[in-house]
């Protein structure tokens, strides 16, 4: 690497080695079907069900989407607007998988 | 080369000149030159598709260069990339042995500090009148040792912690403990590690003597100078513990001098003066190392730290942190013990799931023989994990790891200071929010404070005095 100097030691496992050609060519190209950006390219299985068909086996809480929804990106038809309209809409939900009950429904 | 570039998780912090990024949660720390600090001010303004970019900065830096750099940057993730991020799929909780065994030889104790965690208003466990032992039988004992000899297979030096109450109240246990250990620890060809922690009144010379002859690493629990020491330690009476103290201390510094001896200072709101305390335990009397824990308590009470305090408490923190640095930049021994141990995190680049050992490589025994998930826990019912007879129950202990694992605390999802902090002590949390798995949120600015001023002079020492960090390596 010639820009950036590893400085611990966890950054020494990370940067590849100088003389290494092929590691140091950086991510292989995409292949596949184009993935648009945005929110989408987070796979969250949130909607989904598991093999029983149920949601107890799921890898992520459903409520996890929730989060996702508002969290990770911008997504105003679904949670309210938290900057402006409703900030304290989740202040009663401080982990969603226990507490998502508690995130109430908002009226303009 | 022209996909939408953003910037990905980090701290980005300056020290010696130099700019560098503190990546979450690889928890690696770069050093950028001037080509990839201009390609990340660049996307802080926002994200960019990565032509433009370049056209952006062509002026200073030649195309070529720009697409290095953004390759390498997006390689460590300080830029993400459009790639699917994994998110599931996490690794199986990995077995791992005993390391460290907490005994609490007693649960009494002959000071009577208000803001106790184990007697005060926030305690756990019944210890006056619960239906444990109140102090630990040399059998019990017994069978602790041979639990972790048994649990810590593999391990080359495990330890044995002495904890209390006042872990004194019992020293006859503590000898014959001692004594034992070694003894078996000998006949599995093994060695074992011991210490002790104190609140230092029953000192006696023949203890000193024996501390000395078993080279026990010693912590006293004490608060700083009189006043400060006899504001909540005191005794049933009312009495300060200071005047007592003192002298038995001084003769311990003077005889153990085989292992460094530590004083943990508990700080409160009435007791929140940093420099003062460090300048009398450190210069004063003599202890190689000073580490600083605020109180643990539910809110309310007076001498809880809450708001102010916890700035007030960073400012100071910042201040002895700075001789700190100083001291390491001359090679010379400084005692905060606090910078030390989280300067050694960051080179090590630890990246926690949790945010500690408990109930993972560390447990507490209570007087009965029971499990607990750490010491401060040791005896409740709701945090048992087994017992040193049968064992560590594994359904409860995987239970436990899967409920308190990074993954699961949602508030800690985009906080850069997550591979050091992971929600903070379990402990804290039970007393704050009554669950072990709550995120400690009161406390995140004052983290991500301590770990931005830890990381900056974590990168001074890098650039200036690099031999220093070898000690961590």
């Amino acid at each position: 690497m010639k820009h950036l100097k590893p400085i611990n030691s966890k950054a020494r496992k990370i940067a590849p080695p100088d003389d290494v050609v092929a590691l140091s060519q950086g991510p292989a190209p995409q292949s596949g079907p184009h993935i648009p950006l945005g929110c989408t390219f987070i796979f969250s299985p949130g909607w989904e069900t598991d093999s029983s068909g149920g949601t107890a086996g799921l890898c992520t809480p459903v409520e996890r989407d929730l989060f996702d929804c508002h969290n990770g990106c911008f997504w105003p038809a679904q949670v309210p607007d938290q900057l402006n309209h409703a900030p304290d809409w989740t202040g009663k939900c401080a982990s969603a998988q226990k507490d998502w009950r508690k995130i109430d429904l908002i009226f303009p | 080369m022209n996909t939408q570039l953003s910037l990905g998780e980090f701290h980005r912090f300056a020290a010696a000149h130099e700019d560098f990024l503190y990546l979450a949660p690889s928890a690696a720390v770069f050093r950028l030159d001037g080509a990839a600090s201009a390609v990340i001010t660049e996307l802080e303004r926002g994200p960019l598709p990565g032509e433009e970019l370049v056209r952006r900065l062509a002026a200073q830096f030649p195309a070529e260069e720009l697409a290095e750099t953004i390759a390498e940057l997006r390689r460590v993730r300080a830029i993400a990339t459009p790639a699917p991020a994994a998110t599931s799929g996490r690794p199986a909780i990995p077995k791992v042995p005993l390391t460290t065994l907490v005994l609490n030889v007693t649960n009494q104790c002959n000071l009577s500090c208000t803001y106790c965690y184990e007697y005060g208003e926030d305690k756990i466990v019944n210890t006056e009148n619960g239906r444990q032992p109140k102090f630990m039988s040399e059998q019990t004992a017994r069978e602790s040792v041979d639990f972790l000899l048994d649990a810590s297979a593999g391990i080359a030096l495990p330890h044995l912690t002495f904890f209390g109450g006042e872990t004194l109240l019992n020293f006859p246990v503590v000898q014959s403990t001692v004594a034992y250990a070694r003894r078996r620890a000998a006949e599995l060809g093994k060695d074992i590690d011991f210490s002790l922690t104190t609140n230092a009144t029953l000192l006696r010379p023949e203890v000193i003597e024996f501390l000395v002859d078993n080279r026990i690493g010693v912590t006293i629990s004490m608060d700083g100078p009189r006043e400060l020491q006899d504001r909540f330690r005191v005794f049933a009476n009312g009495a300060g513990s200071y005047d007592t103290v003192i002298p038995k201390i001084r003769e311990l510094l003077r005889r153990h001098t085989s292992r460094p001896i530590g004083a943990r200072v508990t700080l409160t709101s009435q007791t929140l003066d940093i420099r003062k305390i460090y300048r009398h335990l450190h210069d004063e009397i003599g202890f190689w190392e000073v580490g600083f824990a605020p109180v643990t308590t539910s809110p309310g009470r007076e001498y809880a730290i809450s708001g102010d305090g916890f700035d007030s408490m960073l400012g100071q923190f910042r201040d002895l942190a700075a001789d700190f640095l100083e001291a390491a930049l001359a090679n010379r021994h400084h005692g905060f013990s606090n910078v030390k141990d989280t300067i050694e995190e960051i080179h090590k680049g630890m990246s926690k799931a949790y945010p500690c050992g408990a109930g993972l490589g560390l447990l507490g025994v209570a007087t009965d023989g029971d499990l607990g998930l750490c010491h401060r826990f040791a005896g409740s019912d709701a945090h048992k994990l087994g017992d040193v007879r049968n064992g560590i129950d594994s359904l409860v202990q995987i239970g436990l790891l899967e409920k308190h694992h990074i993954d699961h605390k949602t508030d800690c999802r985009e906080c850069w200071a997550r591979p050091l902090c992971a929600g903070g002590c379990y402990h804290e949390a039970h007393t704050r929010y009554g669950d072990t798995s709550h995120a400690n949120l009161h406390y995140c600015e004052w983290i991500r404070g301590w770990t931005a001023t830890c990381l900056e002079i974590y990168g001074e020492i890098a650039v200036k005095n690099p031999e220093y960090l070898q000690q961590f390596a």
